[in-house]
């Protein structure tokens, strides 16, 4: 089954355009990954496919799970099964990590024409997951994010994402920040979560991820554009080479 | 980028601007309502159809007299329209057909379904649990008092201001007009002359009060105003959690809505005093709306007296009003906590004063206001130290959340410090609702509009905390923004 096909995807952000035709096909069930230098526009990506209001798709569709992403409202992707891992996990003070997490998993159940989880199955679920993710419980009555370090918020986001159990997972520069130790716990979260059904699109600068994250199929993007795509041996290969070479390559065959 | 902020702003306005007023409704009872207008014989008249004494008449006439020579007040950050005093009804009885209803049964059924509509059960089996004793409030009038048996075995009194006139004069006599002189301010004479129901509270020395007493204040006539007067005494060593709701109907009128609440605490007694305020705001052109002029003042004359204000503000067109403490026994400590939401063309003009004239006294300030539409939200508050008050201490705490780039929010602190021991610290902080906070609930399932909520109801936590759990979640629910009519 398709999960998600990105065709001809062009976005700005305050007139100045960003992605510039992208092209993408994930299959369920697999892992992609997106890297590329700084600036090439992954963050985008993952933000417009989300539903960032600050952006605005000028071309192109992407369609998720045979439904019109773009058509959809920001929470209606998520209703649907796209969850985003942020790169910076933004603060909400007073509320709790537990009304937040009711709050969203409850909106997604009336989405599904599902009534409200019981509190006594809420919280053995939220117990499960916090587990996979080995996040002390005292941090659901803290606010959302607030005071956590960096990996802490890291895991809070795999945490969030074992919730809401979505189809397609982005993780956007989540080993950005992490030391060796959160960075294995936050990709044993993700593999755990991988099935037949699921896919995940990780973005990341770095190969480093990709040795806890095995990705089945390697893309990069550079100038909003995918310039190349090839299996898992392309990341290692970036590692060692940087991406200058496939820049230069890329910019003569389109002299 | 700067297009798009804008855009969310105006999602954020319009969402908030159609929050529904659930209250609006009217209720068909006859209602006994004196002429129009204000005189001498006016003020003769309520005392009157009150069937007061002579000395309770004498204090409304001095009231009068001296209000007549009153200018309205114009120092606060608010835009009133001049108010035609000679064209509202001082007084407004739904209960007139029967004289002093006894119990239930004999109350107008439309005014039971009113208080039941409200969500106010007049019946005692009917009580939430942990019991809360209601003084229901209509027009001029209290319709019934609960639970005044089960109160009175412990010697407590509550019941309407009217009643306890007639049954105990004594107290009344010594305490009314103590804590706010008539002479105060224009809205405290205008108050104290034509002043009509509001609750009574008299908590014996010794004695923790055993449930939640509250007062529920309706309007309901057209073209009245609604004067309430509210007078809790703590004895000494003695305990009471008060509680205040009040609503009134949609009209395109301005209602005026002028009380006083004088509250005298004694010797190491505690009162804790929570309102939620919603009267009718006016639609979203600004059209309607109550008037709320109302002088609140607590005198901590006991040493090691306790008093807390506990405030959430959503309602009225315009809002003055500043709960205050005179902390006058050694050792004593006020508190106010205010959360206050204006919108559309919503005004407020809030906040507190803190009188130290005792040893060793406290207070702490809490203020949270959150602006949205057009409507401005100011806080107001005055720390005033005198020169006795040695080792006075104040800490207070100002935020302000803006929705929208419409809304204004102000703060004005004053100070006035004459003795040097004092330590007074404030501390101020202004905020916006990010559209990074927004996506992120967003992208979590949960739509703009809760998501408002949520993040309104979080900044307000430290307020919201210190209501007791039933007022708690009608405030929450008032705070959040969630749209019943534009979800799905």
């Amino acid at each position: 089954m398709e999960m998600l096909k990105i065709e001809n995807l062009h976005a700005e952000i305050a007139g100045k355009e960003i992605l510039k035709g992208i092209n993408l096909s994930i299959e369920a069930g697999t892992v992609h990954a997106i890297m590329g230098p700084n600036g090439s526009g992954k963050s985008t990506l993952s933000n417009v496919l989300s539903g960032h209001p600050a952006y605005t798709v000028t071309q192109g569709k992407a369609t998720f799970k045979g439904k019109d992403l773009l058509a959809m409202p920001t929470e209606n992707r998520s209703h649907e099964g796209l969850f985003m891992s942020f790169q910076y996990p933004v603060e909400i003070p007073g509320v709790s990590m537990t009304n937040f997490m009711r709050t969203a998993l409850n909106e997604k159940r009336r989405y599904l024409g599902l009534d409200p989880m019981s509190p006594t199955d809420f919280l053995k679920l939220m117990k499960q997951k916090r587990d996979l993710v080995k996040l002390d419980a005292k941090f659901m009555n803290r606010s959302v994010n607030e005071g956590f370090s960096g990996g802490e918020k890291k895991r809070n986001e795999i945490f969030q994402m074992a919730v809401l159990e979505p189809s397609l997972s982005i993780l956007d520069e989540t080993d950005s920040g992490l030391d060796i130790d959160a960075l294995r716990i936050v990709a044993e979260g993700v593999n755990s979560l991988k099935t037949p059904e699921t896919s995940a699109l990780v973005i990341t600068h770095y190969q480093r991820l990709l040795d806890y994250i095995k990705p089945d199929v390697v893309h990069v993007l550079y100038a909003g554009r995918i310039i190349r795509t090839a299996g898992p041996e392309l990341a290692l290969e970036l590692e060692e080479r940087g991406y200058d070479w496939l820049i230069k390559e890329f910019e003569d065959s389109n002299r | 980028m700067k297009d798009k902020t804008k855009e969310t702003d105006n999602i954020l306005v319009r969402e908030l601007s159609q929050e529904k007023y659930r209250y609006g409704f009217t209720t068909d009872v006859h209602t006994d309502i004196i002429d129009r207008g204000l005189d001498e014989d006016t003020v003769r008249l309520i005392s009157a159809r009150k069937g007061e004494p002579e000395w309770l008449l004498e204090f409304r006439l001095k009231a009068f007299r001296y209000w007549m020579g009153m200018p309205m007040p114009h120092w606060a950050h608010l835009d009133i329209p001049p108010i035609d005093y000679q064209n509202i009804s001082y007084y407004a009885d739904p209960t007139v057909k029967k004289q002093g209803p006894k119990s239930v049964e004999e109350i107008d059924p439309q005014v039971m379904k009113t208080f039941d509509k409200l969500g106010i059960p007049l019946e005692e089996r009917l009580a939430l649990s942990g019991g809360v004793a209601v003084d229901a409030v209509m027009d001029s009038v209290s319709v019934k008092t609960t639970f005044k048996q089960t109160l009175a075995e412990k010697g407590i009194i509550f019941c309407s201001i009217g009643e306890a006139v007639k049954n105990h004069p004594d107290l009344v006599r010594e305490y009314l007009g103590s804590v706010v002189n008539y002479r105060d301010n224009f809205f405290a004479a205008l108050n104290s002359a034509v002043f009509s129901d509001g609750s009574f509270v008299y908590i014996p020395k010794g004695v923790r009060c055993p449930m939640e007493l509250s007062t529920y204040f309706r309007i309901n006539a057209q073209g009245t105003g609604q004067f309430e007067r509210t007078l809790i005494v703590a004895d000494d060593d003695s305990y009471v959690s008060y509680l205040e709701g009040c609503t009134a109907p949609m009209r395109d009128e301005n209602q005026l809505h002028a009380a006083i609440v004088e509250i005298v605490v004694l010797d190491r007694a505690q009162v804790k005093y929570s309102t939620v305020q919603n009267w009718y705001p006016g639609d979203e052109n600004g059209r309607g709306g109550v008037y709320n002029f109302v002088t609140k003042r607590g005198l901590l004359r006991g040493v090691d007296s306790r008093l807390s204000w506990t405030q959430v503000e959503t309602g009225s067109a315009i809002t003055w009003k500043y709960p205050s403490c005179v902390l006058q026994g050694d050792g004593s400590q006020g508190e106010f906590y205010s959360v206050a939401l204006t919108n559309n063309w919503q005004q407020a003009d809030t906040g507190t004063k803190m009188i130290h004239l005792g040893k060793n006294t406290k207070s702490t300030v809490i203020s949270k206001g959150i602006s949205a539409g057009h409507s401005q939200n100011s806080y107001r508050g005055l720390i005033k130290v005198g020169k006795e008050a040695t080792g006075a201490r104040n800490y207070s705490q100002c935020d302000s959340l803006l929705l929208g780039s419409q809304c204004g929010a102000h703060t004005f602190p004053y100070m006035d410090v004459k003795n040097e021991t004092a330590v007074v610290e404030h501390e101020a902080t202004t905020s916006k609702i990010s559209e990074d906070q927004l996506f992120y609930c967003n992208q979590r399932g949960i739509p703009m509009e809760q998501a408002i909520g949520l993040i309104v109801n979080g900044y307000a936590k430290d307020v919201l905390n210190r209501l007791p759990m039933e007022f708690a979640v009608e405030a929450q629910r008032l705070l959040s923004v969630s749209l019943e009519n534009t979800v799905g």
